[in-house]
This record gives C-alpha cells, sequence and structure tokens, in this order.
C-alpha cells in the first residue's frame, strides 16, 4: 500500500529500473542514451517529488512574502534543475559522439563498432 | 582567518580563470598558462599542507556569502591537503612529462581545448578532493567525466572514440547510481551536507529507522563509484582508454581521476555514513572480494598483454583491488593503507605510463614488449624511470609500495580470521604475478640486443620536457619511498579528524 501511496517514488523507481535495462542490455547507441536520459529523468522525478507538500504553492514571492508554511520545500527544485543542466550537457555530448561514429562506421551498433574499432592499426 | 586558508578556495577559482582564459588563446600560449597555473596551484596547495601539518587542524570554508546549507562550503584539513599535494605534482610532471607526444599527436588547432580539459579535470579533482557538500560532488563527478572522456578522444583515432564512448557508458551509469544514492540520502535525512547527514544518520542509526534505505543508499554510492573508479569486474573500460589515450593523459586518468572516486567514496564511508554503520552493512565483504579478485586478474591479464601500455594499463586493475582489499578490511588501519596505496600508485603509474610510451617512440615506434630489448643502452633515463616504477609495483623494500604491502599484511593480521588467509595469499601471489610482468619488462631494457637483431631507428628525438616531467616524478617516488612512515603518520592523523 506504501508503494500506492508514494506513486512518484514507485514510478520513478521503475523508470530507473527501465532505463537502466536499457542502457545495459541494449547494443544501439540511441538506445544506450534514451536508457541513461530515462535514468536521470528518474532521479528528477524522485527528488522532486520529495519537495512537493500538498496543498502548498510554488516559492515565487508575489504579493509580499507570506509565511514559510505557505510555500513547498525549494531546495529539491533548484537540484533538479542543476541537475538537468549536466544530464543536457552529458547527453549532447553523447549524441555528438553517437553522429561520429556513425560516419566512421556506418553503423551504431556498439559491438560492431568495437569489433571494427579493434582492426585498426593502434 | 589566515590569508593561507584561502589558498583552497583560490586556487579552485585560479583553475577556472585558467580554463576560460585559455579557450582564447593559441595553443603554444594555452600550453604556457597551463603549466604557469598548475605551479602555481602546487606551490599555494604547498602553502596549505605545511600550515594543516603545522597546526594539526582543519577548518571549513564558507564560498561566498552565504553560510551552508545556502551557500557552499570546502572543508580543509590534512588529509585532503596531503592527497591534493601528490595530486597536484603528478598532474603537473604528467603534463610536462608527455608534453611532446601530446603536441605531436594532437592537431595544433585543438591544442588549447586539451589545455581547457586538462584545466577542468583538474578543477574537478580539486573540488572532489575540498568538497563538503554532496550534491556538489556530483556536478564534479560530472564535470571530470566529461573532461577525462574529452582528453580520452583527443588522438580523434578511430581506436580512442571507442574507448571514450565506452569510458563515458561506463562513468555515467557509476554516476546515475551516486545521484540516486544521494537522492535517497537526501531524502531520509533532509541534508546535502556531510556533517549535517552525519548528524542525523546517527539518530536513524540509534532509533533504527530506515535500516533498508540507508543500505541501498550506500550499496547504491559505492557501487557507483566502484564502476567509475574501474574496480575488479567494472574494468572493461579502462584498457581500452589507458593504452589509446597520450602519454599525459593516460597518466592523468590513472594516477588522479580514479583516485578522486575512491576519495570521495572515502569521504562518504568515513565523514557522511560513519565508518561504524558501514562496518555493520557487509557492502564492506563485497568490496573486500572484488577487491582480492582485481588483484589476481588484473595481473593475469597484464602478464598476458603484448604491448607494454596494455600491460601497465591491467596492472592498474590490480593495484585498485589492493586499495579496495585494505578498505574491506573494516580497520582504520585498512583505510589508511588505502590512502597511502592511492598516492603511492598514482606517483609511480604517472612515471609508468610517461616512459613507456616515450621507449615505445625512442625503439621505432613499436608497441610491443618484445621490441624493447636493449633500451637502456639508447634511453637511459626513460629504462630507469620505467625500471624505477617497475620495481616499486613489485614491492622491493625502501619504495612506496613496499610499505602498502607491508601495511595491508599488518591491517589483516590485526583483523585476524579468514581475512588474513585471504589477503596474505593473495597479497603473495599477486606479487609474484607483479614480478613475471614487471621485472620480465625491465631485465629485457637492459639485456643488449644480440648481433643480427632488428634495432629500429627512433622515431622521435629527445626533449627537455620529459627529461624534467621524468626527473621530478622519480624524485617524487623516491622521497615517498623515503619518507613513507612520517607521510603514513600524516594520513592516520588526519584520518582521525577527518570524522
Amino acid at each position: 500500500m506504501q508503494l500506492l501511496v508514494n506513486y512518484e517514488e514507485t514510478a520513478a523507481i521503475i523508470l530507473f529500473c527501465i532505463g537502466f535495462s536499457t542502457m545495459m542490455l541494449h547494443k544501439n547507441l540511441i538506445k544506450k542514451i534514451i536508457g541513461m536520459d530515462m535514468m536521470d529523468a528518474a532521479i528528477f522525478l524522485f527528488l522532486a517529488s520529495q519537495g512537493y507538500i500538498e496543498g502548498r504553492k510554488a516559492p515565487i514571492v508575489a504579493g509580499g512574502v507570506q509565511s514559510v508554511e505557505a510555500y513547498i520545500n525549494p531546495i529539491p527544485a533548484g537540484l533538479v534543475l542543476t541537475g538537468i543542466v549536466v544530464s543536457v550537457s552529458v547527453t549532447a555530448l553523447m549524441l555528438a559522439l553517437a553522429v561520429r561514429l556513425y560516419y566512421r562506421y556506418h553503423t551504431l551498433n556498439l559491438d560492431e563498432i568495437i569489433a571494427l574499432a579493434g582492426k585498426e592499426e593502434v | 582567518m589566515l590569508f593561507v586558508q584561502n589558498f583552497p578556495f583560490m586556487t579552485i577559482l585560479l583553475t577556472l580563470i585558467c580554463a576560460v582564459v585559455t579557450s582564447v588563446l593559441s595553443g603554444r600560449n594555452a600550453r604556457r598558462l597551463t603549466i604557469m597555473m598548475l605551479s602555481v596551484v602546487t606551490v599555494m596547495t604547498a602553502a596549505v599542507m605545511v600550515y594543516t601539518l603545522s597546526t594539526g587542524d582543519s577548518y571549513v570554508y564558507m564560498m561566498g556569502h552565504f553560510p551552508a546549507p545556502w551557500g557552499n562550503e570546502i572543508r580543509v584539513g590534512v588529509l585532503e591537503t596531503t592527497m591534493m599535494m601528490v595530486f597536484c605534482v603528478v598532474i603537473l610532471f604528467s603534463f610536462l612529462g608527455g608534453m611532446l607526444p601530446s603536441i605531436r599527436e594532437i592537431e595544433r588547432s585543438k591544442y588549447n581545448i586539451y589545455c581547457i580539459l586538462v584545466d577542468l579535470l583538474f578543477l574537478a579533482l580539486q573540488a572532489l578532493v575540498y568538497t563538503n557538500d554532496l550534491f556538489t560532488a556530483y556536478v564534479f563527478i560530472e564535470i571530470n567525466t566529461l573532461a577525462a572522456a574529452g582528453l580520452v578522444m583527443m588522438r580523434q583515432k578511430g581506436r580512442n572514440l571507442v574507448a571514450g564512448v565506452r569510458y563515458m557508458i561506463m562513468n555515467l551509469l557509476g554516476s546515475s547510481l551516486f545521484l540516486f544514492g544521494i537522492v535517497l540520502l537526501y531524502s531520509i535525512t533532509g541534508h546535502l551536507l556531510m556533517e549535517n547527514i552525519r548528524e542525523s544518520v546517527a539518530v536513524l542509526v540509534e532509533t533504527g529507522e530506515y535500516k533498508v534505505p540507508l543500505t541501498i543508499v550506500v550499496a547504491l554510492i559505492t557501487v557507483g563509484l566502484a564502476l567509475k573508479s574501474a574496480l575488479y569486474p567494472f574494468e572493461k573500460w579502462l584498457p581500452g582508454a589507458y593504452s589509446n589515450a597520450t602519454p599525459s593523459v593516460a597518466a592523468m586518468l590513472s594516477s588522479l581521476v580514479s583516485k578522486g572516486y575512491i576519495f570521495l567514496l572515502i569521504k562518504v564511508y568515513v565523514r557522511v555514513i560513519g565508518f561504524d554503520v558501514i562496518c555493520s552493512m557487509g557492502v564492506l565483504d563485497v568490496l573486500f572480494i572484488f577487491g582480492l579478485m582485481g588483484m589476481i586478474m588484473g595481473s593475469v591479464s597484464a602478464v598476458r598483454a603484448k604491448t607494454t601500455r596494455m600491460m601497465v594499463a591491467y596492472s592498474s586493475v590490480a593495484q585498485i583491488g589492493y586499495i579496495f582489499t585494505a578498505l574491506g578490511l573494516r580497520s582504520e588501519i585498512g583505510i589508511v593503507c588505502a590512502l597511502w596505496h592511492m598516492a603511492a600508485h598514482a606517483a609511480t603509474k604517472s612515471m609508468l605510463f610517461i616512459s613507456c610510451a616515450e621507449m615505445d617512440d625512442a625503439c621505432g615506434g613499436t608497441h610491443l614488449r618484445k621490441n624493447l630489448r636493449g633500451a637502456f643502452y639508447h634511453s637511459p633515463l626513460l629504462a630507469l624511470a620505467f625500471s624505477l616504477g617497475a620495481i616499486n609495483l613489485t614491492g622491493i623494500p625502501l619504495l612506496s609500495v613496499f610499505m602498502t604491502k607491508v601495511t595491508l599484511v599488518q591491517a589483516a593480521i590485526d583483523v585476524g580470521g579468514r581475512h588474513m588467509g585471504l589477503v596474505l595469499g593473495t597479497v603473495a601471489i599477486s606479487t609474484l604475478l607483479n614480478a613475471v610482468y614487471f621485472l620480465g619488462t625491465a631485465v629485457n631494457l637492459f639485456t643488449p640486443t644480440k648481433e643480427g637483431d632488428e634495432v629500429l631507428p627512433p622515431t622521435v628525438r629527445k626533449n627537455r620536457y620529459t627529461v624534467v616531467g621524468l626527473i621530478g616524478l622519480i624524485a617524487l617516488n623516491l622521497v615517498m619511498g623515503v619518507l613513507s612512515q612520517p607521510i603514513l603518520t600524516a594520513l592516520a592523523e588526519g584520518l582521525t579528524r577527518f570524522a
């Protein structure tokens, strides 16, 4: 029952596991990158759900500062924003690498790429 | 506050500014600026180390105008400054020692990018060592990963791109597990600052609440950082990355990047969760077993390696195994041994990578171990540096790694039981295997070539940067061997104040 009450956290953990297995099991580079992004998104969902407090509003000051009790916890939101910046940078680099490898080896299958690169001279 | 106490903050800032300025400089000026920055940071770190050693105390430094947890802070003590000092000297001499190959192998128009990545790697390393906040640690772990992957791919060859992708995939997996670990820890303690988490964890342990989530947190952080530091069996990405990168990059990756992650892991164990709590979880037993396996399997792969650089790369797997075995012994002396071996291995492995890559070039661009026969007679400094590293990692007395083996065995005897037998047996087998591949190669360097042997002409000329870099690394290794006891004592004292 606890899993249903904390449904956001449950969904985040399921998403993380799907992302993890996608990244580990698929040989296609693009699928691996999707898996990596799913893992990051799952962690951000988990973190964002920690900061949310039922019945309170976003910590944006409008019409004067109210009591602390009026707002949700802003720290997880700040952390998620930082995490998204890091995640986007990593995804951009991985996609650029995938394009580079595709032009060079004409495949996105990592096993085939490793085999082809192994035949090149040191 | 004394002026010297500002130095850790100033070195971080200086490195960051240097990375930004380097982006608009030519390759030659970028190189000069990076050498200057590394030298200045080394001197400033030496000053902070002397200060912390003389006072024996640690201090917390507020970054900016807001106190933590609203702002950010770093923590500076004996342990941090001693490790950082070794890292500074190693990165400076690795950069110098492998400068000529890097100029030769990296496109001229991209040389300043290489310098930016070195600066960012160094910045991330400093932040990982000094930070007092777990989320800051995550951010700099990612910066470290991106910079290291970029450095692996600087040669622009197919093998380097593939090594870079494999490095990225395994390391990003590790980063995600680490991030999930700290997010879970935040959800059960409500803090990201190390001291605050420590207090909350102590309360949780006392009340018995969140026992399972806390174990999951420790497991996630441990597996994440073990993946990133190439603990066996997560080492598949390592040989390709280390053996295909330029010599300076291989030296930096093997000596510094993996050590930064292990230092962070020790920080999490000792400062964040508490070592007593960690010992009660059984995670250390897993590390102990994998560490022992790494000591043997890394050495077996090194024996089978045909190229010198692959052999040195696989030997890193064995040496990482020593560090995790020491950690897995669940004792204070085990942690001191792990810290000592991080420093000893950093100093030795950088020297081995620089010397073996240069020796390959001096022997006609060969990559095979057997073709290095008689290298001493035309490249004496390179052969001497390689031999010093080789006999050091084999565990010859008066050198630094010998002290690792003595301390590891001493820690195992203190623990007793099955641990003692396993460590003694594995250290003996590993030392024997080390002797087979390292001493075998070193003896080959001093064996004159026979008449009729094909001797290839050197592909590169000798250069003063390699001489300066190697002499610096040889001196560091000798100093660490001679001063091993005082450094071990300083590390032990630093550890008592670390918690």
